[in-house]
């Protein structure tokens, strides 16, 4: 028996078990990528437009380091623009989660033990994950390749655009190998991965939007900066896409490596004893709670602080630069204002708002892993009423969305302020335009507690794939000219474009009743169901 | 003196699954009471009903005198529960969970949490990922036994434990007798049962199949007989409650209903008796026989464990 021996069944076992999830995946980010080739059509019909349109796009810093740069003037050129950002946000994710969850979280709840004591190789659950995870990615550049083309884009440039967003995938699937390794728990592993997706996404937005003499640089070291500087649609760099390739084998050795000096569901940092004692704090579910979301609330706190940092200080002299009225255009549909830096910065909020919103699903969802893992049984067999219990958690989920949106703000503030446009009136108004994000993200925390509460199976998948449409729609809903009866659907249509808008109190206290409405109905089903 | 725990007719089903039938259970205060059955016949959905983390479809139960529904929150404090596959928070310590558990259930006995600690060999300063199951199932005991409650619910308790802590386990739930707690202790461990519980109820395919003291339900099963006689018998197979009887020459061996086993002595101290062995049933025979699930009527079940020579 050689260390792989059982790979092939492992990796349709995890086929089987993923078939619906990758699916969704490849068809989504597809047909993203087919939406915005399609709505580009509709809004520049003209290639006097488009090209008016690139000729600004090409030298706006903000724009550069939210979407990278533009290389050619064609609809292709726009559309792998466009994309890249998400397009390697997206196939990064899908190979994290599916890594993870058939390496480290298999090992966490003993189910690879009981696979490893049949004739399986040590390395075969590792290698079977890697196989269906780099397999979902090029899947997805097949089909987006195809798209692409039937859409009437260049053959060579459409492949090269798709080969580089399954490219981020790749790179990301030996990344997600490895933390599998480091972390003890499937949920540090995971955090750990899309943490370093969240630095690659900051490596690329620095090194897009620095000038000359700059640390242009920087976009080499991301995975998602090859997704670009590949140039499909222009001067084609086919040898960039060798890099996530070498990047996969390369890391993919690392983990083989690292597993073998490892014990079975050991992690490679050390167990350290604890207290013997619990604190005297530690006697209430709100501070059962708080201890179970510290770590990741930190995690996501000092990311929302780099991310607002770094894309704050990009947004240096954009008033000034370009007043092109086609970039203000695209800002404004993008979500932003007529200033342009505010325009700018409030296109910024509304991306973190979805963040938020994905950190206050993922604290929604505890109450499910704890109740699927029987750790809630123990809890709720104290004089810990079911209503206390899950309040408990919400509470975590709304006051950590506030303090991530408000501490974003306050990054894209001193952000700003370091690159000397700002002062305190700037950071002041910023933090509030951030925290004006939190009702629309809390909208989504309560539609995940509601289904929590009333469809727990359905919980994880309902809520995230909410958000997936909420995120589509303001990346897309501009671009294809949505009707405004769809966009009205996403509470984050209803936000007032801050900091530069105008403001009022009306939707905020309409959203905010909503998600508490929401909560409170979702709180109501968890009492009348069944536990477990 | 009221039930501690009272069920009668319970209901519950899973979809199309039916995991109680009817079930009716009765567990006097102070009785540590076994809750025998096997995998499936509903031991779980009971304790989880009696707990108020399910609702039952039909029939009635009563805990403590209260609805384990409607009043969950107030009866928990008077309770306290060991799940039978015990699932900790990986990044808390052992200690921190005992504490964390007592607290939440109302407060627990620094002195009896220190002992139990000692008495069940556990370190307390380890994260529960690095606990094998035997101490996860010793985290949530002392956590339990350490609380001041009126009723322990005991969900196969003893499953990962070692033949040492087991012996520890049942000083403990004698202690728990001697307090005057009432205790539900499912198990599959009927030797256990037998030492510790002062009633039984036996539980298949949802419903409560026996129910009574040990003694009771000895009464209601068959004793085994293997003697030699001076002479060859006579008419034993015309006696009421004689089963699976073998005659060869002088020797017999034979079961008998335990009620009807003073006709049969009579009989075979007429023909004289030179040697004489019975088995008294063990719990595990009644078991077998309603796991068997075919009533008085299956055959012989094995007798190589637990049985005492009379």
């Amino acid at each position: 028996m050689n260390t792989v021996t059982g790979t092939g069944a492992l990796a349709r076992l995890a086929l089987r078990r993923d078939r619906t999830m990758i699916a969704i995946w490849v068809y989504a980010l597809t047909a993203f990528v087919a939406f915005t080739v399609y709505g580009f059509k509709k809004l520049y019909p003209t290639t006097a437009g488009l090209n008016e349109f690139i000729a600004a796009a090409a030298h706006n810093p903000a724009l550069l380091s939210l979407y990278g740069p533009l290389y050619g003037n064609s609809l292709g050129s726009l559309t792998a623009w466009r994309d890249a950002a998400l397009g390697g946000i997206g196939t990064g994710l899908m190979s994290i989660f599916i890594v993870i969850r058939h390496t480290r979280a298999d090992e966490e709840t003993g189910r690879l033990e009981l696979v490893g004591s049949a004739v399986v190789g040590r390395h075969a659950a590792l290698v079977s994950a890697l196989l269906v995870a780099c397999g979902a990615n090029i899947g997805i550049g097949v089909l987006m390749a195809a798209a692409a083309i039937a859409l009437g884009l260049p053959a060579a440039g459409s492949i090269a655009m798709a080969a580089g967003f399954a490219g981020c995938g790749l790179a990301f699937t030996g990344v997600a190998a490895v933390t599998a390794q480091l972390a003890q728990t499937a949920r540090s592993a995971r955090g750990l991965a899309i943490g370093l997706l969240g630095v690659a996404f900051l490596l690329r937005a620095v090194g897009d939007s620095a000038g000359p003499g700059g640390p242009r640089w920087l976009s080499w070291l991301s995975p998602m900066g090859w997704a670009e500087l590949d140039r499909a649609f222009g001067p084609i760099r086919w040898w960039v896409l060798a890099l996530p390739v070498v990047t996969v084998a390369a890391l993919a050795t690392g983990a083989a490596l690292l597993a073998v000096r490892r014990d079975y569901d050991a992690g490679l940092l050390p167990q350290r004893p604890g207290p013997a004692r619990g604190a005297a704090s530690l006697g209430t579910p709100l501070a059962l709670a708080w201890r179970l979301q510290r770590a990741s609330l930190l995690a996501w706190t000092s990311g929302a602080l780099v991310w607002g940092i770094v894309i704050g200080s990009a947004a240096k002299g954009i008033g000034g630069l370009l007043g092109s009225e086609q970039v203000k255009r695209i800002m404004i549909k993008l979500g932003g204002q007529t200033g342009l830096t505010d325009a700018y910065i409030a296109a910024i909020l509304s991306f973190s708002g979805l963040i938020a919103a994905g950190y206050a699903i993922s604290v929604v969802l505890r109450l499910r892993s704890e109740e699927t893992s029987e750790r809630a049984d123990p809890v709720l067999a104290t004089s810990v009423s079911r209503t206390a219990w899950g309040l408990s958690h919400l509470s975590v989920a709304a006051a950590g969305t506030i303090l991530i949106l408000c501490v974003a703000g306050l990054g894209t503030g001193l952000g700003l302020t370091l690159r000397s446009v700002g002062g305190g009136s700037v950071i002041a108004s910023n933090v509030l335009a951030g925290l004006a994000q939190a009702p629309a993200a809390l909208v989504i925390a309560g539609l995940a507690a509601l289904l929590y509460g009333l469809a727990p199976r359905a919980s994880a998948a309902g809520s995230w794939t909410v958000l997936g449409v909420v995120v589509l729609m303001l990346f897309l809903g501009a671009t294809i000219q949505l009707s405004h009866w769809v966009l009205d659907v996403s509470p984050f249509t209803h936000l007032p474009k801050l900091p530069g808008g105008a403001v009022s109190a009306v939707p905020f206290v309409w959203l905010s009743l909503i998600a508490v409405a929401l909560a409170a109905a979702g709180l109501a089903g968890l009492r009348r169901r069944d536990i477990g | 003196m009221t039930a501690a725990i009272d069920i009668a007719g319970l209901r519950k089903s899973y979809g199309k699954t039916v995991a109680l039938d009817g079930l009716d259970l009765t567990v006097t205060q102070g009785e540590v009471h076994g809750f025998l059955g096997p995998n499936g016949a509903g031991k779980t959905t009971t304790i989880r009903i009696l707990l108020g983390l399910l609702r039952a479809d039909g029939g009635t139960a009563r805990l403590l005198g209260g609805d384990p529904w409607t009043e969950a929150t107030g009866l928990h404090r008077r309770l306290a529960y060991v799940p039978g596959d015990v699932s900790l928070w990986p990044n808390f310590t052992g200690g921190e969970v005992i504490d964390l558990l007592g607290r939440l259930r109302g407060g627990l006995d620094a002195g009896r949490r220190s002992s139990l600690l000692e008495r069940f060999e556990l370190d307390p300063t380890i994260k529960a990922r690095a606990y094998s199951k035997g101490n996860r199932q010793k985290v949530a005991l002392i956590a339990a036994l350490a609380s001041d409650v009126e009723l322990l619910l005991l969900d196969e308790p003893t499953a990962g434990l070692d033949p040492l802590m087991e012996a520890s386990f049942r000083t403990c739930i004698e202690d728990e007798r001697q307090r005057g707690r009432t205790v539900l202790l499912s198990s599959h461990i009927l030797s256990e049962v037998e030492a510790l519980c002062d009633r039984v109820t036996i539980i298949r395919l949802g419903r409560a199949v026996e129910s009574g003291s040990l003694a009771d339900l000895r009464h209601l099963t068959r004793t085994s007989i293997s003697a030699e006689l001076a002479g060859p018998p006579d008419g034993l197979d015309q006696l009421p409650g004689v089963h699976a009887l073998d005659v060869e020459g002088n020797r017999v061996t034979c079961e008998v209903d335990t009620d009807k086993l003073d006709g049969l002595l009579r009989r075979l101290s007429a023909a004289g008796v030179s040697s004489l062995t019975s088995q008294p049933p063990t719990l595990e025979e009644l078991f077998l026989r309603h796991y068997a699930g075919d009533g008085p009527a299956a055959g012989s079940p094995a007798r190589d464990s637990g049985g005492v020579p009379a």
